[in-house]
């Protein structure tokens, strides 16, 4: 016991020794909470540590457990950036008032429908819902134009999805918006009819499919290229659905500044770095997943189809956060979570 | 007996540590009240009973599978002639060391629509689906696996050193072999399997990596959603309570079944039954369950590490990580036992109501997922000591909260056992109280000491939620390691780091499953 004591001391000794450094050090390293994955920015953000020479430390988490953790941290939050994978958390953060307004400058950068209207938060890149399936089991012009048609009793037992997703969340909150309440939960109950396999990632709805599983998956696109990373002979392709269809939403990855920094130049410098040709190019020439660059004359990876072709229901990606308790209550109500 | 009452000097660091590690209740408390009447909403919706029921459901299917596969595990390894004993000694808790969240992972690799299993069943046999494993089965199926160690190690512990001659006296009486095991072995375990069967509950209460990937709606499922998608803090902080009045419920029920029990160490070994005719099949049951719990993880990790292979990013361990996981995890360990001393003391050497709850308190924040820990501790070391907030220091401090009964158990067990009559004979002799703790207790509870540190050490080094969002920026562990890749569903990845976790974490379980244990482990 006396060792144990004698080594918890030194212990405690050498644990606040640890705590003590890091602040104070000349040229403060700007403090970025990251909800998007490590595997995928890293190169990005080193990118803009050699063009900028300003250090970043990076705090990597869940999206909404850093936003929640934003919350709780106040106005003693150590984190300038929140760069988030949804315009959930990014309006999560910004109803708490946490973050800053940006200028129009950086903002603009991009088309209106990718960013918030009041400037608290921009759109970084693109992501897309489609319907992944199973090559060998489907050919495209099997699949019908509208995800709407997926409640037709013929997809019985073929249908994978993940309800506790926040970008599945995000694309019912859109046919709520588009559609109004009442058609939605019709087209809930139905494909509840339907029997559909329930997951709780992307990733593993997009496994499902490709292991015939499931025939067709409601996932983001890029899901199908961090598949092929891993799988690369797997019979899986997306399939884009066609004009205004809730089922072809556009949201994005974007990023706000954490109201009350003492660095807004820097933070300010890191949201128009992921704005610039080059932070935009990165997910044309580097990234793994194959997002789409959202400003203007900068095209996506080849094999996407263009942005502009692809439209998605007409609405502010702002508007879909307060929708969200009424998606989480129908999806509760028709059986899909508890 | 009459004892004194306990000295200020010990009452007081026992009642800050208790202090402490309620911490995240506060904060619950906090959030809840802030709440106001939505707070009450959250209640009366019909879907929380709902959840409370399954989750119910599924703890008790968990706290019986554990003690299915544990105690068993436990009797032929301790005390019969089965052949391997001692190597099944070391490889029955070894599941121990596996995350929650790699083994659902692993389960679904091996048993999922189109896992290894099927696949390999296929082509012979023509097996084109297997049973279903999402949803209660897999939840039950993957909690058992992590569990029953705790089940298999206190009860090994406690069967190695119980007294035979009373069970040599019923078998002289005319008693039958199962007889005896049925009425002396089974009520000598009690307190341990009632121990055991508490920190199996309070696990599977907590667990978020099991039930969530199986698709299994439970409270801790509910809760995470609630952070995750509505952002309202409110309602994740009433079922997080809810959770805590279920742990209350448990502690209750535990004390219940402990009352009067009292376990008495032997001085000699006891002798090893015969198996016979029983000797295969008991073999066939421990290879199953070393099998399925273990092998299969492991088989499906180490395929998982092969595919990287022709993908052409090779497998590459995580050595930084690995060491980073052992140091904050050793450190918090210590940090557990240290801690837990004075509550153990003041519960178990001056006994009364007070001190038993005193005790039971310190489990009531132990049903907590970790994402509510984590949470409170933001809360309150952003707004309130800046100067520790995101150090390592903070995150020890959230391994000892969150991990504080894993070490007062085993270590209040210990005290137990040691007869108080030899400390106030040391005390009489002119010795003071530190000299008797250094020399007559601490060596006489050291395996229980032992087994605590090994308990928290094992748990921090698979902790995620709290570590994730506590470390210091840039500070690595294998667990997050593990699920920087998962997150992405690259699996080659993932498994390395997981691969490295049940290496280096083994030889701590193996400590562990060869100690000579002291018998009630629990509180009150």
């Amino acid at each position: 016991v006396g060792k144990l004591v004698v080594l918890g001391t030194a212990i405690a000794l050498a644990a606040a020794a640890c705590g003590g450094n890091g602040d104070g050090a000349s040229g403060d390293p700007l403090t970025v909470y990251s909800g998007r994955e490590q595997e995928l920015v890293e190169p990005l953000l080193n990118r803009f540590e050699q063009e900028t020479g300003i250090e970043l430390e990076v705090r990597y988490g869940d999206s909404a457990e850093l936003a929640a953790t934003i919350a709780e941290e106040g106005d003693n939050s150590p984190a300038d950036v929140f760069f988030a994978q949804d315009p959930g958390s990014l309006g999560a953060v910004e109803q708490a008032g946490h973050l800053a307004v940006l200028p129009d400058s950086i903002v603009n950068r991009v088309d209106a429908r990718f960013r918030d209207p009041d400037r608290h938060w921009v759109g970084t890149s693109g992501r897309v819902r489609v319907v992944a399936y199973n090559t060998d089991e489907l050919s495209a012009d099997e699949l019908p134009d509208s995800v709407l048609d997926y409640a037709d009793p013929g997809w019985k037992g073929k249908i994978g999805f993940p309800p506790t997703n926040a970008s599945f969340q995000a694309f019912v909150s859109a046919m709520i918006l588009e559609l109004g309440e009442e058609r939605t939960r019709d087209w809930l109950e139905r494909i509840k009819a339907n029997e559909p396999k329930l997951y709780e990632r992307n990733s593993q709805v997009l496994e499902a499919v490709a292991a015939g599983e499931v025939e067709v998956g409601f996932v983001n696109h890029y899901y199908l290229f961090l598949l092929k990373e891993e799988q690369p002979d797997a019979p899986v392709a997306n399939d884009y659905l066609p004009g205004e269809d809730p089922g072809a939403l556009v949201s994005v990855a974007g990023a706000g500044v954490i109201d009350g920094t003492d660095q807004e130049d820097e933070a300010r410098q890191f949201v128009e770095f992921l704005l610039s040709d080059a932070g935009q190019r990165f997910y044309v020439d580097q990234a793994e997943e194959a997002e789409y660059p959202l400003v203007a004359g900068i095209e996506p990876k080849a094999g996407l189809p263009p942005l502009s072709e692809l439209q998605g229901p007409q609405l502010e990606l702002d508007d879909l956060g307060p929708q969200l308790e009424r998606t989480l209550e129908l999806l509760n109500e028709v059986g899909f979570t508890t | 007996v009459t004892r004194p009452r306990a000295p200020l000097a010990l009452v007081a660091p026992a009642v800050a540590a208790v202090a402490l590690v309620l911490l995240p209740l506060a904060y619950l408390l906090i959030r809840t009240i802030g709440g106001g009447t939505d707070a009450l909403r959250v209640l009366e919706r019909s879907g929380t009973l709902e959840l409370v029921l399954r989750t119910g459901l599924l703890v008790a299917a968990v706290v019986a599978g554990a003690c299915a596969v544990g105690l068993p595990l436990a009797w032929l390894v301790t005390r019969t002639d089965l052949p391997g004993r001692r190597t099944f000694g070391v490889l029955a808790p070894l599941p121990l060391v596996i995350p929650s969240y790699v083994a659902a992972l692993a389960l679904l690799g091996a048993f999922g629509p189109r896992g290894l299993v099927q696949r390999v069943l296929e082509a012979p046999f023509g097996v084109e689906r297997l049973p279903e494993i999402y949803g209660f089965f897999g939840a039950w199926l993957a909690l058992t696996l992590s569990t029953y160690p705790y089940v298999f190690l206190l009860a090994a512990a406690t069967l190695r050193s119980l007294d035979p001659t009373l069970e040599e006296a019923a078998r002289g009486l005319g008693h039958g072999r199962w007889a005896v095991f049925r009425r002396v072995t089974l009520p000598t375990l009690r307190p341990s399997l009632a121990a055991a069967s508490l920190l199996v509950a309070l696990y599977a209460l907590s667990d978020f990596g099991a039930v969530s990937l199986m698709q299994y709606d439970a409270l801790t499922r509910s809760i995470y959603l609630q952070y995750r998608s509505l952002f309202d803090r409110t309602p994740a902080a009433v079922l997080a309570l809810v959770l805590v009045a279920l742990t209350i419920a448990l502690l209750v029920l535990e004390a219940r079944t402990r009352r009067g029990a009292s376990v008495r160490a032997g001085i000699r070994p006891a002798a090893r039954a015969p198996l016979g005719r029983w000797r295969y099949p008991a073999l066939a049951f421990c290879v199953a369950a070393v099998g399925l719990f273990l092998a299969v993880p492991l088989v499906v990790l180490v395929y998982w590490s092969a595919r990287a292979l022709p993908l052409g990013h090779g497998i590459s361990f995580a050595w930084e990580p690995a060491l980073s996981s052992v140091l904050v995890s050793a450190i918090a360990a210590a940090v557990a036992v240290l801690a837990v001393l004075p509550v153990a003391f003041t519960a178990r050497r001056h006994k009364s109501a007070w001190t038993a709850w005193l005790e039971r308190l310190a489990y009531t924040g132990n049903a907590l997922p970790g994402i509510v820990i984590a949470l409170s501790l933001v809360f309150f070391a952003a707004n309130y000591a800046g100067f520790v907030y995101q150090t390592l220091a903070l995150l020890v401090f959230a391994y000892v909260v969150r991990f504080f009964p894993q070490a007062l158990a085993p270590v209040g067990a210990a005290l137990e056992s040691v007869n108080p009559r030899l400390e106030e004979a040391a005390r009489g002799l002119g010795r003071g109280p530190l000299a008797v703790l250094a020399t007559v207790t601490g060596p006489l509870i050291s395996p229980g000491l032992l087994a605590g540190a090994a308990l928290v050490f094992l748990n921090a080094m698979k902790e995620l939620p709290a570590t994730l969002l506590l470390r210091p920026i840039g500070f690595e562990t294998l667990a997050t390691e593990i699920w920087r890749y998962t997150a992405l569903g690259s699996y080659s990845r993932a498994a390395p780091p997981a691969l490295l976790l049940i290496l280096v974490s083994a030889p701590f379980v193996y400590v562990l499953a060869t100690r000579r244990g002291s018998t009630a482990a629990s509180p009150g």
